[in-house]
């Protein structure tokens, strides 16, 4: 079943086109990864499906309710994390984490006290007083220690030191092991190659690419690192071959992952010392995808 | 001290002065032109000798006096206008160029900290105080120019009896008395951690120095040198021009200022010098309610109005006791007040003063609406509408808190009023008579708080245009009379709308109207808030 459903989304700021046609299905119990550049729509894609900016056109619903209409209904299941968590300053963060519970209108004490304790975060100090990761540990807390059937994190690691990010990754973990769903929007890709079963891809307010892991590697290429017997003839002009590299200790080529087959078979005539293989990165994966389209880049920006 | 440390001073001057430019001209603007205007306009208010006399009496009273200060021998008014015009208008605007230099210098010099701007300067090759100097040099050419232009036109008016060097005083006084609050709220941006401890340091210490005056204007003239506002009304200017008021300000300010710079210098970036406390591990109940929640971010503001209009009406309450024996005393007084029916004294100064003090009463008011725009401004709408919080709940428990916040300021006001008049007076007015001439204004309250609604909910673009209405209202009621607006004009304000008890009819009607338009403002911005994307 499916938890989210967007179809056909398109956003306008006047004239300017924030969202051109995006599609997104989230199912329950599923990790879903957002990816894409600053500026590319993810924010505005999620401030819809929060209910707080209105779809120029396209339906958006959530538990299959209108995100706008209903938004009050849907947020009671509906936990969510801002990238940049804007507190009160002069609440302390014990306050605003029970505000927060006593909006959403569930969640649990004892979840919160434990939960307090695993980010390490002192409850006492007064918001202005915390840093940017402090802060967003205040967020993450009000979200985990909720009952809900939903997760919407934007960037919720921005500013967390590597431990507190491996406290955030279980804490995702044991929701979808609760069955619940997540949409996970992140510039961290080893995150969210840890942690997504599917992905997607926007760029300039469009998907581009939607999929599993696997499937989006299906697509690309595979790197191969070879140290052979005799040497390796120049195999640049081969069908799916690129980036070929040489070292002292053998070669590396990138290749398109449909050609793998012909190209070790035509390897391994030279005599194979060493093979590895590595999948592509998800960043390989993301990277690509704007490598290519740096002809059309423009203004979503092609920083990570 | 090292020249290092003011590294790069003149380049902030250019980013400080373009960030604040709009400001700057409006106040500039306002401040200069509602004085000059004022000032030519009394060539033609007060003509003949017994006008002046009648002017200089009711000056004299003691509650005009705590109003707006001391003001001259009575026939020093019949020398030149320039005496009425300054008993009228100095302290008022003295008032608000403080006000200006305290947002002005408050916004430069913490706010900045507060928002990390500094921070980011600061690791250029810029020096430690060049911020604070930089800032401080802006409000200072700004306060000049005030006084400079204050001054030259004033003089260029040709009123009569009146000097070059009582024009450039008494535009002296203006600039250096608004210098003297920049360098006050300078002091305190170094103190406090954060922009709201430094403009309410700063606010506080001006209220404080207005009733120090206050008192001591009407009481012992001594009190009054502990007050900066007591000096800068003491230059006689027009008659005598005292330039020594200038000196101490001068050096008052000077001295601050370098106590300000050594603490800068010797602080960390982000701290100040008071020690923050404590907090709560859990919220009390109270705030885990919207309404609650909404009060207690406003808490402080709202306690601290609802002190100083109680105490402004307590002020005024106290020198009615003194102004009935005044007049009781004063043969002539008594001659014109038999011609002027059944109103006494005492019921004309109780319906201007509400009507000057419930305008100054509804300013919280406007702001406990604006704070939600505010709120969504720093991104924190959106942890109520990501949570099951509806749109019309939050919009109506900022609206039901300021509805609330009217009737308890007017209600302070009248009981202020009432309590002090009562202990002063041989023959105290009634409860009921303050308390109906203060609640009268609530209509016109709840229009403002309709407007405002309607703004958030409908143009949130142009909230700022709710102060400038208050601008024009203020204008109306303070001025109005004097520049001679025509009667549309004034109507155009709420608060003209409102018959003057006692001493008028209560008009139904216009209250009536008042509250249908507050009503419709109210629903199309309740609408409007429900239908428009929250930005944050």
């Amino acid at each position: 079943m499916s938890l989210v459903e967007v179809k056909g989304l398109t956003k306008k700021f006047g004239k300017y086109k924030a969202l051109d046609n995006v599609h997104m299905e989230i199912n329950e119990g599923e990790i879903y990864g957002f990816i894409g550049p600053n500026g590319a729509g993810k924010s505005t894609t999620i401030r819809i499906l929060l209910g707080m900016l209105k779809a120029t056109s396209g339906e958006v619903k959530i538990f299959g309710n209108d995100a706008w209409e209903d938004a009050v209904e849907i947020h009671k299941y509906l936990a969510y994390v801002p990238g940049e968590a804007n507190l009160w300053p002069n609440l302390t963060g014990g306050e605003v984490i029970d505000i927060f519970l006593k909006m959403r209108g569930n969640g649990s004490k004892n979840k919160r006290d434990e939960l307090i304790e695993r980010f390490n975060l002192d409850p006492t100090k007064k918001c202005r007083a915390y840093s940017k990761g402090n802060r967003q540990k205040i967020a993450l807390i009000s979200a985990f220690a909720s009952d809900a059937q939903l997760y919407i994190l934007d960037e919720p690691t921005s500013g967390l030191d590597p431990l507190m990010e491996r406290t955030f990754q279980e804490c995702v973990l044991e929701v979808k092991n609760e069955g619940k769903s997540v949409l996970l929007s992140s510039h961290i890709l080893s995150e969210v190659e840890k942690l997504c079963d599917t992905i997607s891809i926007i760029r300039e307010g469009k998907v581009i690419e939607t999929g599993t892991l696997n499937e989006m590697r299906h697509l690309t290429r595979t790197n191969l690192h070879v140290q052979t017997k005799q040497p390796l003839p120049s195999i640049q002009h081969m069908k799916g071959v690129h980036h070929v590299d040489n070292h002292s200790d053998g070669v590396s080529i990138q290749i398109d992952s449909e050609e793998l087959g012909t190209i070790i078979k035509f390897i391994s005539d030279f005599g194979i010392l060493k093979l590895e293989s590595t999948p592509p990165t998800l960043e390989d994966l993301f990277l690509r995808h704007y490598e290519n389209s740096n002809s059309v880049a423009s203004t979503g920006g092609r920083g990570i | 001290m090292n020249v290092q440390m003011l590294k790069g001073t003149s380049q902030l001057i250019k980013i400080i002065s373009r960030q604040h430019r709009f400001q700057i001209i409006a106040w500039l603007m306002g401040i200069v032109f509602v004085s000059l205007a004022v000032a030519s306009s009394y060539q033609s208010v007060y003509q003949n000798e017994s006008d002046k006399q009648g002017f200089a009496l009711t000056m004299q009273n003691p509650a005009m006096v705590a109003m707006l200060g001391p003001g001259y021998e009575a026939d020093e008014y019949l020398l030149t206008i320039g005496t009425q015009f300054a008993h009228e208008m100095l302290l008022f605007t003295l008032l608000a160029i403080a006000i200006m230099n305290i947002l002005l210098v408050g916004s430069s010099t913490r706010t900045d900290e507060e928002t990390g701007r500094t921070e980011v300067l600061r690791s250029l090759p810029i020096g430690r105080l060049s911020y604070l100097a930089a800032s401080i040099i802006v409000v200072g050419c700004v306060n000049l120019i005030i006084a400079l232009i204050t001054g030259i036109g004033l003089h260029l008016l040709n009123i009569e009896g009146n000097t070059l060097e009582s024009s450039i005083l008494y535009g002296a006084i203006l600039g250096l008395g608004g210098f003297v609050f920049a360098a006050i709220t300078s002091l305190f941006a170094q103190i406090t951690d954060s922009s709201r401890g430094t403009k309410g340091l700063a606010f506080g210490t001006l209220v404080i120095a207005y009733f120090i005056r206050a008192v001591g204007d009407v009481v012992d003239e001594k009190i009054s040198f502990f007050s900066p506002l007591g000096w800068l009304l003491r230059t006689d200017v027009f008659i005598n021009n005292y330039w020594w008021p200038i000196v101490i300000s001068s050096i008052f300010s000077i001295v601050l200022i370098i106590i300000t710079f050594y603490l800068n210098s010797i602080r960390d970036l982000n701290s100040g010098f008071l020690p923050t406390r404590k907090g709560r591990t859990n919220a009390s109940s109270m705030i885990k309610s919207i309404l609650g929640l909404v009060y207690h971010l406003q808490r402080i503001k709202i306690i601290a109005w609802g002190i100083g209009i109680f105490a402004l009406g307590a002020a005024f309450g106290a020198v009615m006791g003194d102004m009935e024996k005044y007049f009781s005393d004063n043969e002539f007084v008594q001659m014109m007040l038999a011609q002027m029916g059944d109103f006494s004294i005492t019921d004309q100064f109780i319906s201007m003063l509400m009507g000057i003090m419930s305008l100054i009463s509804v300013i919280p008011v406007i702001m406990t609406i604006l704070k939600l725009k505010s709120e969504e401004n720093h991104y924190r709408t959106e942890h109520f509408y990501s949570r099951a919080i509806s749109r019309n709940r939050v919009l109506g428990s900022f609206t039901v808190l300021a509805i609330i916040e009217s009737i308890i300021y007017l209600m302070l006001l009248a009981l202020g009023l009432w309590l002090a008049a009562n202990t002063m007076m041989e023959n105290p007015i009634s409860f009921a008579t303050i308390m109906q001439s203060a609640l009268v204004y609530l209509p016109a309250m709840f229009f403002m708080i309709g407007v405002t609604v309607f703004l958030v909910g409908f143009a949130p673009k142009f909230t700022s245009v709710i102060w400038l209405y208050f601008a024009f209202c203020y204008v109306a009621v303070y001025v109005g009379g004097l520049l001679n607006f025509p009667e549309w004009i004034m109507y155009l304000s709420a608060f003209e709308l409102i018959p003057k008890v006692p001493g008028e009819e209560v008009d139904i009607q216009s209250l009536f109207l008042l509250l249908v338009l507050f009503i419709v403002f109210l629903f199309i911005g309740f609408k409007g808030y429900n239908k428009r994307d929250i930005a944050g």
